[in-house]
């Protein structure tokens, strides 16, 4: 007679061994992909971080009477002062190739932050002063550490020269890196040094609230009547069919929908919030009307059986009773929606909103670019200098999703209630 | 007096504001009409399809866009070059889009179930309060930014480990996009197979730990085997947001046609053609325009049939054990 529960049992070790084997697969498959996550993003924070700080370089300008005219201010020619300040400081640099290589060093918005210097200041008229202005995309990036000069120089886009003259100026104390409210206060720019996120995060601001004004109510409507009020028939089940296959259309579709009917048949204007909000609230539609359905159905039936109880009409009691309780759950389902809604790109593509927008848009009507859509375009940028504009603007996003997500559980935790 | 006492008339409501049935019936109507926004979308979207679509074959046959091997929709600017009016074969495009779902689903059913079987099965509460908000994120993150991983981070990290190895891969890949497709629909394959597995009886785990079973051998022969269905669903559904995605192809997988079966070549997709086709300027009745609204039928329709099949397989399997 053997023993079945002897633990010397045929292969019962290698049935534990098996098992743990087993729970570490399943274990490490979630490290693997939470791992992934951690280093997807903490790469592009780290790439994203250098965006913070922008590279000036101070220059010693002649601002005397030979080239700003007191009573003219404004009309002095500003970007030949700083080349004049550029060439004094290299007197060496006499070909016409490398001085243009020189005043490259600078962005060519140089000039122009001058000229706010100088009326910022008037007093400095007529002297003689240090001015600290901002540098190119490729200086920035070579005071950031990202040139490898251990390569030939036909490798790289930074030459020697330009290398000679950047750490002449750090040797001088010449060069320094600051915060860059730039990248908070600029529109879209074709020069990486300039280029910022105001525009397009006014333009993801404005689509997400026209998508909100569509969405949440006409979301809840649906809801409240096939929660409330529909009858179990084949209609109502046609609706609820349609509702889960409108979630899993592929966003391009919805985008196509909106050039054909939004932009083509109706005529509303490209490349604006007004189209971009309604290409999205259609999208986020089943979303907030299956959150609606399931905060609705939270509601127990004695509320509803109380008010009817005492009289009220089934609309009073669905709009003074059920639905004021649903609420929380609804709007928590809405800000979701609107989190995967602002992280939309494809759709937005299809309608225009691809455009490059230096400005900021002023109106629903206006052109307008997205904050993912402007992630798109800087990172098909040929620049060197966007790449970590593109993660800078990637990180702002993704905290952008991160308080909306928080809002959500935040409501969720003050509102929910356990009946 | 006299007014209260009317209130309290036998059958009158004495709670009842005024009320017209007028108010009720607008308000149900708006309700109604906000319901049916749902249908009109669908119907918005097959309408603009159709049509376009239709006017497309009228511009070049329905055969050779399903049946040619040739894709290049440029189109010259005369008329009289030879080839003007572009090719139009979406083979290509088909398999480049199915080779990349294929890639991305070889690596989200894997991980996507061995996570869920181990939150469901293995873990402890807590850290189930933990990984789950934490692979969820995984789908909250915007296709965009995938996109931007996979074209500057895994391609280049595929294509140097290649050369290391002594092969030349583009920098374009299909695997790279895969990749990144893979992992950002885990999390659509772990929580549904999540949900299909807990909702597997406990009577049957009970049973076969009874009879002496290990845990690991009840989940893969009695659990795993119960939960086909739902699993099976889940990885449809997977399948079809793999096909429909759009930014990461667009930024990590390429423009090139090409009619390969090599995961480490550039292919484009259908999404990706119908971007490139519609942003910028276009005319609107050029065969060019018109071929990425059939290219957009093309995908809306596949993905439905996926999504309805996983849907009923989804709803049949919760009826069986409800």
């Amino acid at each position: 007679m053997t023993n079945p529960f002897s633990t010397e049992a045929a292969g019962l070790q290698g049935r534990h061994t098996s098992e743990r084997l087993f729970k570490l697969s399943g274990l490490a498959a979630i490290i693997f992909a939470i791992g992934f996550l951690a280093v997807m993003v903490g790469s592009i924070a780290w790439t994203g971080s250098g965006a913070l700080r922008e590279s000036v370089i101070q220059l010693t300008v002649d601002l005397g009477p030979d080239n700003v005219d007191p009573s003219d201010v404004d009309g002095a020619s500003y970007r030949t002062i700083v080349r004049d300040a550029l060439k004094a400081s290299f007197p060496d640099v006499k070909s016409r190739k490398d001085r243009r290589k020189l005043y490259g060093l600078l962005s060519p918005d140089a000039a122009l932050e001058l000229k706010q210097y100088v009326r910022d200041n008037p007093d400095a008229v007529g002297q003689v002063v240090n001015v600290w202005l901002l540098a190119s995309d490729d200086a920035d990036i070579y005071l950031k550490g990202g040139v490898d000069t251990s390569l030939e120089e036909s490798q790289r886009k930074f030459s020697d020269a330009e290398v000679s003259w950047v750490d002449s100026l750090t040797e001088s104390g010449q060069t320094k890196r600051q915060f860059n409210k730039r990248f908070f206060t600029n529109g879209d720019s074709r020069e990486p040094e300039l280029a910022g996120i105001l525009s397009s995060l006014v333009g993801s601001a404005l689509t997400l609230v026209i998508c909100f004004l569509i969405s949440f109510p006409m979301g809840v409507g649906a809801a409240i009547y096939l929660e409330e009020f529909a009858k179990k028939n084949r209609w109502s089940e046609f609706v609820e069919v349609n509702i889960n296959n409108l979630a899993a259309v592929p966003s391009i579709v919805f985008g196509l929908l909106g050039l054909a009917i939004f932009l083509n048949f109706f005529g509303l204007p490209r490349s604006s919030p007004l189209v971009g909000g309604m290409v999205l609230a259609l999208m986020t539609l089943p979303t907030i009307i299956i959150a609606s359905r399931a905060s609705l159905r939270a509601v127990p039936p004695s509320i509803r059986e109380a008010a009817l109880g005492i009289g009220a009409s089934r609309i009073q009691t669905t709009f003074h009773h059920v639905t004021p309780l649903a609420l929380p759950g609804m709007l928590t389902g809405a800000i979701v929606g609107m989190a995967r809604a602002l992280g939309e790109t494809a759709p937005l593509l299809m309608i225009g909103m691809v455009a490059f927008i230096a400005d900021v848009p002023k109106g629903f009507l206006d052109s307008a670019t997205a904050l993912p859509v402007q992630i798109f375009l800087w990172a098909d940028a040929p620049q060197r200098g966007f790449l970590e504009k593109t993660s800078a603007a990637i990180i702002v996003l993704l905290l952008f999703l991160v308080l909306m997500n928080l809002l959500a559980v935040v409501l969720r935790r003050k509102f929910e209630r356990r009946f | 007096m006299s007014d209260i006492s009317s209130k309290f008339a036998v059958g009158v409501n004495p709670f009842a504001k005024k009320r017209s049935g007028i108010a009720d019936k607008l308000i149900m109507v708006v309700l109604i009409s906000c319901a049916s926004v749902a249908i009109l979308a669908t119907i918005g979207i097959v309408m603009s399809l159709i049509f376009e679509t239709i006017r497309f074959f009228e511009q070049v046959p329905i055969t050779d866009f399903l049946f040619g091997t040739h894709w290049s929709p440029q189109t010259a600017i005369t008329a009289e070059v030879v080839g003007s009016s572009g090719a139009f074969g979406a083979v290509p495009l088909i398999t480049g889009t199915l080779l990349i779902s294929f890639i991305a689903m070889l690596i989200a059913t894997p991980l996507g179930l061995a996570s869920a079987v181990y939150l469901a099965e293995f873990a402890s509460s807590r850290t189930r309060s933990i990984a789950k908000p934490l692979l969820e994120m995984l789908a909250g993150i915007p296709s965009v930014v995938y996109g931007f991983f996979a074209a500057l981070t895994i391609a280049p990290f595929i294509r140097n480990t290649g050369a290391t190895a002594g092969f030349e891969i583009s920098s374009e890949s299909a695997l790279a996009a895969g990749i990144a497709m893979g992992i950002m629909v885990v999390p659509l394959v772990s929580s549904l197979s999540d949900d299909v597995i807990n909702s597997v009886p406990q009577s049957l785990r009970d049973a076969s730990l009874g009879m002496g079973a290990t845990h690991a051998e009840t989940v893969r022969k009695v659990v795993l085997p119960a939960a086909v269905p739902g699993i099976a669903g889940s990885l449809l559904l997977a399948t079809s947001s793999a096909i429909g995605e759009t930014m990461i192809v667009v930024m990590a997988a390429g423009l090139a046609a090409n009619l390969t079966l090599n995961p480490f070549e550039a292919v484009t997709t259908v999404t990706v053609q119908i971007v490139t086709l519609l942003t910028g300027d276009q005319e609107f009745d050029s065969a060019k325009t018109l071929s990425a609204f059939a290219l957009g039928l093309f995908l809306f329709v596949i993905t439905l049939i996926l999504n309805v099949i996983a849907l009923k397989i989804v709803n049949h399997f919760r009826e069986q054990y409800d």
